[in-house]
């Protein structure tokens, strides 16, 4: 991951995410007295957002860097196609959609050349899942201030409504020769991106998207067509796919070695580990936001597991002395975003804030103890422990345990 | 049992099933093992876009190159992000041995990620620098060129000899030191932290 300054200006604006009416007037944006007594704004072809709100990413780093999502400013389970985190090596390509095509080939029947028709002809299937960079939550881990948002903290995860076809669907058509284990996704960007990936992902439920919350994908987010791997650590879900080469072994690539690899405490490094496993991460109450009197608050925030289902989310407003379920927005959805709400009357007085989730295989998110246990302090990817909010006496809220 | 079979048993029971509980009139196809709407890939077009290098070798076109010419390559194209000796940035440093006879990446978070202490495929190099580098004009590298850059690159991390040539068939048999410390994903789900 690209780390870089990020300026305290951009981090407030994209924390507070709403502007003030006085500061649209003076940016020459009439707001009448009483919208009542005057005729609003005409029809017109393309929605934008109210002026008031002014949601942001905060890119980090040039070219090959990140922007992350404004975990904050959403609500419900689905991150606007325009806020969906970014994370590419070498720049967002232009791919004109006329000219794309999609090379399937190795150990199959028939090698074969699809445009973008082409795919959008085969049978279709759209579902909702998150999709996380495995880098995300790197300063929870190996960098704690106390200044983080949740956005900084967290902002490399978001959920969409993908629309594609599946793998399994095209694999059927060129034929997988017997023999066959893995097969190789390739980007057409100037990093050339490229990724091994087990043949089971396909059978499962890999495919190739190409929208994205009712519309074409975003370039940032591989126009005009990616392989999703639901679950799976976003940087195999490899953008503007231009090939997929099948074959008996992975082939070790720069990005499945040199990064996106795991080293372990016992000297070893973890290859492959693409499934990212549960998480949670409180949205509000969080920095820079201050409470300004005591009584109801709604604590709010996001889980995910990339095995399945969220099972549950454990709330603890006494820095992990008690614990409570909080309530889960219905529909839970597998390897998708699931909004969590648990209602907590704040005594005014110094606290913690706590979430932990658990998913349908028994897993429970570890504590940063547990987890730098298992992992090492030095490990860079796959921070999913347990991240904590402390609330001060006057309002403020800061990241990490204080004390 | 073949997949044209299982298609078959799978249409009659999805047209057995509809039989039981259609609405009147209404009419379900089985869908069928093959569409066809990809045309065929010609081998040109494979062999343009097939540039992926395995580790035994596979995919490593003709052509060769030494440490020598490496280097007078890498002041040229490279050495503005990598630094001079490979070592100063600003961008991924490329050398560099871990001294310890241990491999402290989980224990040790200041420790520098190299292609001499940690990359555990020599093979991987030409696939990377041939289709992401120089960051300015990826893909712009001949073989000659890429083999020198990993001849280089190799040498300057003592893996291989100031002289040795590297091609089609010596550089897969170079072994990295890191080559043993990596192994496969443990974690499954359930209540263990791994
Ligand atoms: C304009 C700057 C720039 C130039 C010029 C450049 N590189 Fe890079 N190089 C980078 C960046 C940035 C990365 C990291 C890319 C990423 O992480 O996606 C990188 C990564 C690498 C890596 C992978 C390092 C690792 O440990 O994973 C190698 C190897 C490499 N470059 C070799 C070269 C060679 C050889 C040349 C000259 C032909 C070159 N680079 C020229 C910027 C540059």
């Amino acid at each position: 991951m690209t780390d870089g300054p990020i300026s305290r200006r951009a981090l407030l604006a994209g924390a507070a995410g709403a502007l003030g009416a006085q500061a649209l007037e003076r940016a020459g944006l009439p707001v009448p007295q009483d919208p009542t007594k005057v005729p609003g704004t005409p029809v017109s072809p393309l929605g934008q957002r109210s002026p008031f709100e002014r949601p942001r990413r905060v890119p980090v780093g040039t070219g090959q860097g990140i922007s992350l999502t404004p975990l904050q400013n959403l609500s419900g389970i689905v991150t606007p196609a325009d806020l969906h985190f970014e994370r590419h090596h070498a720049g967002v390509p232009a791919i004109d959609p006329q000219r794309y095509k999609l090379l399937i080939h190795g150990m199959v029947e028939r090698p074969t050349m699809f445009d973008l028709e082409a795919l959008k002809r085969f049978p279709s299937v759209s579902r909702l899942c998150f999709l996380e960079c495995s880098g995300n939550g790197f300063p929870s881990y190996r960098d704690i201030r106390p200044d983080l948002t949740p956005q900084l903290v967290d902002g490399l995860t978001s959920t969409s409504e993908w629309t594609g076809v599946l793998l399994s669907t095209l694999f059927r058509d060129v034929g997988v020769k017997p023999g066959a284990r893995w097969f190789l996704a390739e980007g057409e960007d100037a990093a050339v991106m490229a990724r091994s990936i087990p043949l089971e992902k396909a059978s499962d439920d890999a495919m190739i998207a190409y929208g994205q919350n009712g519309e074409a994908l975003r370039p940032e987010q591989g126009y005009p067509a990616r392989l999703l791997v639901p679950g799976w650590e976003g940087n195999a879900n490899v953008k503007w796919i231009r090939r997929i080469e099948i074959a008996d072994r992975p082939f070790m690539t720069r990005e499945e070695t040199s990064k996106y690899s795991d080293p372990l405490p016992d000297c070893t490094a973890r290859l492959f580990s693409f499934a990212m496993d549960a998480k949670s991460v409180i949205t509000f109450p969080a920095y820079p936001v201050t409470l300004p009197d005591k009584g109801w608050w709604e604590i709010e925030g996001l889980a995910w597991s990339g095995r399945g289902r969220v099972r549950r989310v454990d709330v603890s407003t006494d820095a992990g002395r008690h614990w409570a379920p909080a309530e889960l927005q219905q529909p839970v959805l597998p390897k998708c975003h699931t909004r969590f709400r648990y209602l907590w009357t704040w005594d005014g007085g110094d606290t913690t804030l706590l979430s932990r989730a658990a998913d349908e295989t028994g897993y429970v998110q570890p504590t940063l103890d547990e987890l730098r246990q298992a992992r090492g302090r030095g490990t860079t990817y796959h921070f999913n422990h347990i991240r904590a909010w402390t609330v001060r006496r006057d309002g403020t809220v800061v990241f990490g345990l204080e004390g | 049992m073949s997949l044209r079979t299982l298609a078959a048993i799978l249409a009659l029971a999805l047209v057995g099933s509809t039989c039981g509980r259609a609405e009147k009139g209404e009419v379900r196809v089985a869908a069928p093992t093959r569409y066809g709407f990809g045309r065929p890939a010609t081998a040109a077009e494979v062999r343009a876009w097939d540039i992926d290098v395995m580790p035994d070798g596979t995919g490593l076109p003709p052509g060769s190159g030494a440490a020598s010419q490496g280097a007078a390559i890498y002041a040229r194209k490279c050495a503005a992000c990598h630094g001079k000796t490979g070592t100063e940035g600003p961008f991924d440093r490329l050398v560099g041995r871990e001294p310890r006879e241990r491999f402290p990446f989980g224990r040790d978070p200041r420790l520098v990620k190299t292609i001499g202490n940690y990359w555990p495929y020599a093979t991987t190099l030409y696939d990377y620098i041939n289709r992401a580098m120089p960051l300015d004009a990826p893909g712009s590298l001949k073989p000659n060129e890429v083999y020198s850059l990993v001849a280089f690159l190799l040498s300057r991390n003592e893996i291989i000899a100031d002289t040795a040539v590297m091609n089609a068939a010596t550089l897969p048999r170079v072994v990295m030191p890191a080559h043993d410390r990596f192994v496969t994903d443990t974690r499954r789900g359930g209540p263990e932290i791994r």
